[in-house]
Formats: structure tokens, sequence, C-alpha cells
């Protein structure tokens, strides 16, 4: 069983390999297509901004194959900006094209007092949908940093987290395609107990 | 609701081990940095500071594998800094798994610095490090570099305003007045950033007590409270730290 990282150039992906291995499974960082397609799990990182890293997506020649997998069955896990690359579109800077694996759109965080922007920090989840991701993660805090978030249909998120008035997704889910908006390879224990899941999701297929 | 008050213990590192100076000076060595930061991690810290002091090449070059071997096995921030000066080293110490760098003395030298380092890994990434100490005379807090040793003409809230500018994404504001004194948070420094600019500040130097925390969340309105010798020498567990925060509706990660 081989994890494989998708590396597109956007952001640190050690720090993300380094988690699943800890948590005992083989990674792999790449961005050759053929790994991509014999995957067991799949992750996209990401930091930074949506553009850009729709470019280097682009550029490594790699929409394809993440689209492709992600058609597979088999489980993809985007997180952070990589989460957010799985919907339809971002509003960051000028409306980009995302991969269209969830049904949605990427917006601003809105100006309120008292909660800056980005949002930097820990904050609390609420399980709104049972899923093998979110078994762990129901009333604990995990570690955010991100200007952006993700509108789509309630039916596709499966966790929120409270950011003043808005009722931010932290994990998103469409059949085999998960998105988490946190760092689970930055939120301490709880983190890596999302690792295991995710796992436990990879060895179950 | 929104996000929970941040715990964070700083690691000064010489030689690889993580060293305590009191008042910046007197260094008495506490332990080892793996087994530290994990001990760390398992209690609740939200974030480890990591601050080489050690400043020299050979000191460079143990602080990227002590941020390597962390980074393998401690799963929350690390925020990483001390003597750094170009962006060839934030570099090498981000791949070495650092998730931010902190500029102290290299930022006032050259603020370019801290904009070049926004650039290349996100306003997330870079902490603008002061240390400051209250003139009386002039009635302003000063800026100290060179690790609190050298008075600057500084004015530290007008240098957090400059800082944040030129692009840090976070303020990590050290008290020299109060470091090591263990009688509180300087909170009349903290007051004054929090009204100058709108990033999170790290509160750092002072804390003697759980209600020092309290004060410095409450009146301080920081975001994050940094303290090492009271949790190297367990004169404050974390959990029960968190736990008397909770009950003083200060919201904290437990």
């Amino acid at each position: 069983m081989t994890i494989v990282i998708v590396d597109y150039g956007a952001g640190n992906v050690l720090n993300v390999a380094k988690a699943i291995e800890y948590t005992g499974m083989s990674v792999k960082i790449s961005k050759d297509p053929a790994d991509i397609a014999s995957a067991d799990g799949l992750v996209v990182p990401g930091v930074g901004a949506f553009a850009k890293a729709v470019d280097q997506l682009k550029v490594a020649e790699l929409v394809e194959p993440i689209k492709n997998y992600a058609k597979s069955g088999r489980p993809l896990l985007g997180i952070c900006l990589g989460m957010q690359l799985l919907f339809d579109s971002s509003t960051e800077f000028g409306e980009t094209e995302g991969l269209g694996l969830i049904p949605g759109q990427v917006v601003a965080l809105p100006q309120q007092k008292n909660y800056k922007v980005p949002q930097m920090g820990w904050n609390k989840n609420e399980v709104r949908l049972e899923n093998p991701l979110t078994k762990t993660i129901d009333d604990k805090y995990t570690y955010f940093v991100h200007g952006y978030y993700a509108v789509t249909d309630k039916k596709y998120i499966a966790a929120t987290v409270p950011y003043g008035q808005v009722a931010v997704p932290s994990i998103v889910v469409n059949k085999n395609v998960i998105g988490v908006q946190f760092h689970p390879e930055k939120s301490g224990l709880d983190g890596l107990s999302l690792w295991q899941s995710f796992q436990e999701m990879v060895v179950g297929v | 609701m929104g996000l929970a008050k941040r715990i964070i213990p700083a690691l000064d590192i010489k030689s690889g081990q993580v060293v305590k100076g009191i008042s910046f000076d007197q260094i008495r060595a506490v332990g080892n940095p793996v087994a530290l930061a994990k001990r760390y991690q398992e209690m609740g810290a939200d974030e480890l500071v990591f601050l080489d002091i050690t400043a020299t090449i050979e000191g460079w070059a143990t602080m990227k594998s002590v941020v390597d071997q962390v980074s393998k096995e401690i799963f929350i921030p690390l925020t990483v800094g001390g003597g750094i000066r170009s962006l060839d080293e934030m570099t090498s110490l981000i791949q070495a798994g650092a998730d931010k760098i902190f500029l102290n003395s290299a930022a006032v030298k050259d603020p370019g610095l801290v904009a070049a380092g926004a650039q290349v890994f996100g306003a997330q990434a870079m902490v603008g490090a002061i240390d400051a100490k209250w003139d009386p005379v002039n009635g302003f807090y000063r800026v100290y570099s060179a690790g609190g040793a050298k008075p600057t003409e500084l004015d530290a809230i007008k240098w957090a305003q400059e800082l944040v500018q030129a692009g840090a994404g976070e303020l990590l504001v050290t008290s020299i007045d109060a470091d090591g004194q263990k009688k509180g948070y300087d909170l009349r420094l903290y007051q004054q950033l929090t009204a100058a600019v709108d990033v999170p500040i790290i509160a750092s130097g002072g804390a003697g007590t759980t209600k020092d925390f309290v004060d410095v969340f409450e009146d301080g309105s920081v975001d994050a409270a940094l303290a090492a010798s009271v949790f190297h020498y367990n004169q404050i567990a974390i959990p029960d730290l968190k736990r008397n925060l909770r009950e003083e509706q200060v919201e904290v990660r437990l």
C-alpha cells in the first residue's frame, strides 16, 4: 500500500510525508502520472494561491491524472489549498477554474470584527455527516491557516468550524474525494488520528 | 466563536540541546529537544518555538538537524529562528520542517528580508520578532537587537506596524523588562500592540503563574502566550493551565 503525495511545487510536502510515515504508511512524493494512476491513496497538498497552484498543476500536466484517479474510486485527500482545488472554481485573484471534483466555489473569508483573516490557529470541529474520516474529529481542535473557504451544498459538508458568523467547511466529502481545510499534519494527536482513519480507508478499498 | 488561544513553550537551543537563558544570560541546559518537544505535544502545547542561541556555523547545521528530527515525530506547528540572515537560511529551515520562521535582528538590519520571505513562503510563515524595553526617559517601548543586548532607535509599536507592512503574518514580542522575572506579562505593551496591528500577537516574557496567562489573554488581548522556564521546570503543567484558562472563560484547545 502506497500513498502518493502529488508534488507540483506548491508548499511544503515533506511535513505531510513525515506525518503519513509516522502513522505507518509508505509514502511516495511524485509528479509522475504513472505513480498517481497506481496509487492506493492520493494526497493533494498545497499552500499558497489558488490560481498559481492550478497553473502549476497544468504545467506539470497533472490535472487529467488526478481527475482519472478520482474516477477510480480510490481515496483522494486534498489538504488546505489542495482541498480548495477540488472545487469547481475560486474567486481568489479573479475567477479560476479548479478540478471540479466537488461542486462548489472557493471565496474569501468575510471581514468580521475580532476575526482576523487569514484564520490562523486552532478551531473546533463539529461533525455534520458521518464519514470514516470524521469519526475521531467531532469536538476536536485542528490547525487552520487560510483566507478563503469553500461554499458548497450541505450534502458535501462533513464537518465545520465556527469563525464568527461563518460555518467554515473543515471536511468536505464527495464519495471517495475528500478535502480537509485544516492541516492534519500539524494538528497534533487529533491530526494523527485522521491520518489513521485515512489509512483505514486506503486499506479497506 | 473562533480560535483557541495558543500556549507555546519556547525551546532555546544551543549545540543541539535545550537551554533556557534567564534574563538573556546564565544559560542552563534542560534537555533533549525531540524528547521535550514530544512531551509538550502530548501535554497539549499548541505550537513550539525554537530559538537557536548558538549563532555560529556549527550551531546552524545542528539547528537544521534538530528541526528535521523534531518534525519527524512532533506534529504541531514549529516556529524557528535565531541568527537567520538570508533567504537561503530560511529556505533550508523550512525544508528541514519549520512551518514558520521568525526574524529579529536581521529584520532590524534589513526589513526587505521579511518581504522576501513572505514572497516565497507566504505571510503566514513569516513571524516578526521584537525585543522591546520601556524607555522611561523618552516614554516609549524601544526595540533592542542582538538578543536584547543592543538598543536601536526604533519604537516597538511603529516597528510592529512596519514589520506587518513588510509581510510578517504574526508578531512574537518579548518584553525585556518582564523576561525572566516571573511577575507577569507586560500588559501595557500588548494592549498598545493589539490596538496598532491586525495580525496575531504572541506575548513573551514574564510568565510566573496561571493568572499571568489569564491576564495576558483577557487584558492584553493577545492570541498566544509563550513561556519557557515555567514549563521546562514543570512549575506550570500545561494541562492544568489550560483547564484553569477554560474555567476563566478563555477558549483553549483541550
